[in-house]
């Protein structure tokens, strides 16, 4: 890369700036590197180390599904609860980690970010990437259990990493969200579990939503991005019986987007400043 | 078009202490709105600003080699984190023509849990090399750091000499146009010091260019053909070296004024990174009958009591505290510390508490000395480093009994001694 032809100006930025996408192309080994380094030190000095990503997607779809399908025994239109309920854990689970492990990573950086310059999104952005080796293994964690449970593989499974992009950029929104917002306001510390813990019950988890949801409220049920995303899953994993419901489904996406270009841009605005009171 | 490399025009950094500074919660932003709703709030919120850095301009050429020097709070460190980038000016512009890489830490990014081999890589990519870029230096690296068989062990076993050579050794190998050096580099032990310098004159003849901050004026003499005084924000003098260091001195006697025994710097104290587990929240110098320092004569003792406080989730482990006690020119004279130069281990902090440092005799002539306060753990990370946190004076003692007041200009340090003169054949 050869800079000394061009000639820098670092000066105030005043009202919107963009959000300099390509600067963070620039960097992209960084943000790689950041990724990489969030799974080594997850797992590091844990005694059961990668085992935990197969551990806690499993014993929670064991306890939901003794919980809502053998005890409460919500509708499950015909398919295994247990893999109805594996279905929505992974994109839930991956919105769940990547938004704790995303809030505090600005705080988490505050030496590196008060002593080295690069774009600050990338921060976020990687600790968000981090969590798709969890999701990849308990993606293979359901690809085995299916035929375990007499669920045929089905050509829609081709459609997973779409949805996958469904519950990645509301998990992208959030952590730009709530990382810049950190900085400034440590509340973010107590609401990010409440939220999480919440969230899971709140989202279709554990149930299909439109047995339990007055129809009325569909489209207001929508605005959780994360239906959308569980949706798209069910739909992909256990076939036609569970075909999304479309105006729903994008309610969830363009809440997404509109959360996703909000954040950035909040973001971009708050950066400046990050250094100064980090 | 002129062939600067870098170019600084009417820079100005404003900070806004007071209220809304620093962190607050949602509930004061809350309780703020809600008293501008209600039309009865004390008008705008009582803040006060202040300029770390203002209407600042210089140039640099290529091949410079600019030594930055100032007081506590003079704006060089703010001058430096707005030439990395990592933070906005308020007004002004700097232009950049070539790559810049700033070193304000040696480690900085470095992960305990890491192997030696992986925190090559993050830092490398941290300080701005590319992968292709360390796989090359690679083995440079690792030679240069003493490591070659510890690749694989995490970081945190490292002994602290290893560590820094780690750290540092990634940092040499920065290849960058414009290098910009804080002298956060100086902690270490003095070999690590003059290797760090070393390196940094190999850089420098090499024709890059270097903008160096430091105490340390003698390095700075050493190294840079040019210098900068940065005085309460204002760019006080630009120009040659030397008289960049006797203006330096100038100030700094102007600076400190009369004081009777010792000052604290205040600003040191409240400068410290409010988010580390340990703060030192005040400094006090005592005789050796317990009251305030009022006066210090050579071969005297005096007790130095650091106040600290200490977050309670702070796994501790050991926490160590150092002493460094330094001409005013920045020579180091004597460091002090717990473990690991002395064996005093600090089992337990507590929230809040205090560490008392006794000298019972300090043997150094007539003059100012500063200290310097580093609060860190030995072999993981620096918590707090408090430079020029107090100064204090020593009156001119005729410790020989000779009528002469020992000072500064008579060397720095005294010695019990005695003459013994024998003639063997006589005239």
């Amino acid at each position: 890369m050869d800079h000394t032809q061009n000639e820098r100006i670092l000066r105030p930025t005043r009202g919107l700036t963009g959000l300099k996408l390509g600067e963070l192309w620039r960097f992209r080994e960084l943000l790689g590197l950041l990724a990489w380094r969030d799974v080594l030190i997850r797992y590091k000095q844990t005694y059961l180390g990668v085992a935990w990503a197969v551990l806690q997607p499993v014993l929670t779809m064991v306890v939901f599904s003794v919980l809502f399908g053998r005890l409460a025994k919500f509708d499950s239109r015909g398919a295994p609860y247990a893999v109805l309920v594996l279905a929505a854990l992974l994109p839930w689970q991956f919105f769940a980690s990547a938004l704790t492990e995303s809030s505090n990573s600005l705080v988490a950086s505050a030496r590196i970010i008060s002593k080295v310059y690069f774009p600050r999104l990338i921060i976020p952005v990687s600790a968000v990437l981090g969590g798709i080796l969890d999701m990849l293994i308990a993606t293979a964690i359901l690809l085995v259990l299916m035929p375990f449970y007499g669920v045929a593989f089905r050509p829609h499974l081709l459609l997973l990493p779409l949805f996958f992009l469904a519950a990645f950029l509301p998990a992208l929104a959030a952590g730009v969200w709530f990382s810049a917002l950190n900085v400034k306001y440590r509340d973010v510390r107590y609401v990010v579990p409440f939220f999480t813990r919440i969230g899971m019950y709140v989202t279709p988890v554990g149930f299909i939503w439109q047995s339990l949801v007055p129809q009325k409220w569909w489209l207001a049920y929508n605005l959780n991005p994360l239906v959308g995303a569980i949706d798209g899953f069910r739909w992909c994993v256990l076939g036609d019986a569970f075909l999304p419901w479309w105006p729903g489904f994008w309610m969830s996406m363009a809440v997404t987007v509109v959360l996703l270009i909000l954040g950035l841009a909040y973001f971009r605005q708050v950066e400046k400043s990050f250094a100064d009171i980090v | 078009m002129s062939d600067h490399c870098i170019s600084i025009r009417g820079l100005g950094k404003k900070f806004v202490l007071g209220e809304s500074a620093g962190h607050d919660t949602l509930r004061d932003q809350l309780a703020a709105g809600a008293r501008r709703l209600l039309g009865r709030g004390r008008g705008p919120r009582k803040t006060k600003e202040f300029w770390a850095l203002r209407d600042v301009s210089f140039d640099v050429m290529p091949g410079d080699v600019v030594g930055i020097v100032g007081h506590n709070g003079a704006g060089k460190s703010t001058l430096l984190k707005l030439l990395s980038q990592i933070s906005e000016p308020t007004e002004g512009e700097i232009r950049v023509r070539g790559r810049i890489a700033s070193l304000l830490e040696v480690g900085t990014g470095f992960h305990p849990e890491l192997s030696g081999r992986e925190n090559i890589f993050l830092n490398g990519a941290i300080l701005g090399m590319s992968q292709k870029e360390i796989r090359a230096k690679f083995d440079e690296i690792v030679a240069f750091a003493e490591v070659e068989n510890f690749l694989d062990t995490p970081v945190k076993r490292y002994s602290s000499g290893m560590y820094v050579r780690l750290a540092f050794a990634v940092a040499a190998h920065l290849e960058p146009e414009i290098l910009v050096v804080d002298e956060v580099l100086a902690v270490g032990d003095i070999q690590f010091q003059k290797r760090c310098l070393g390196k940094m004159a190999d850089v420098a003849k090499s024709g890059r260019t270097i903008l160096f901050v430091s105490h340390n004026l003698a390095a700075v003499e050493k190294l840079c053909t040019r210098g900068v005084l940065l005085e309460k924000g204002l760019l006080r003098y630009n120009g040659t070296t030397k008289e960049c260091i006797d203006q330096y001195l100038h100030v700094a006697k102007e600076a400190h004024g009369e004081f009777a025994g010792y000052v604290v710097s205040k600003s040191v104290i409240d400068k410290q990174s409010a988010t580390a587990p340990v703060r030192v929240t005040d400094l006090k110098m005592f005789d050796l009958n317990g009251n305030a320092l009022q006066q210090l004569q050579t071969n005297e003792g005096f007790t130095l009591r650091i106040h600290y406080q200490c977050g309670s989730a702070f796994a501790q482990g050991a926490t160590a505290f150092l002493v460094t006690i330094k001409t005013h020119h920045g020579q180091e004279i004597l460091r002090l510390s717990t473990i690991p130069i002395s064996g005093f281990h600090i089992e337990q902090l507590g929230r809040t508490g205090h560490l008392d440092l006794r000298i019972d005799c300090i043997p150094l002539v007539g003059g100012r000395y500063v200290v310097d306060l580093t609060v860190f753990r030995p072999n993981v990370e620096t918590i707090q480093l408090l430079t020029e946190v107090a100064a204090f004076e020593i009156i001119p003692t005729d410790v020989y009994d000779s009528g002469i007041g020992m000072d500064q200009t008579r060397g720095l340090i005294v010695a019990k001694h005695r003459w013994h003169h024998e003639i063997q054949e006589p005239i």
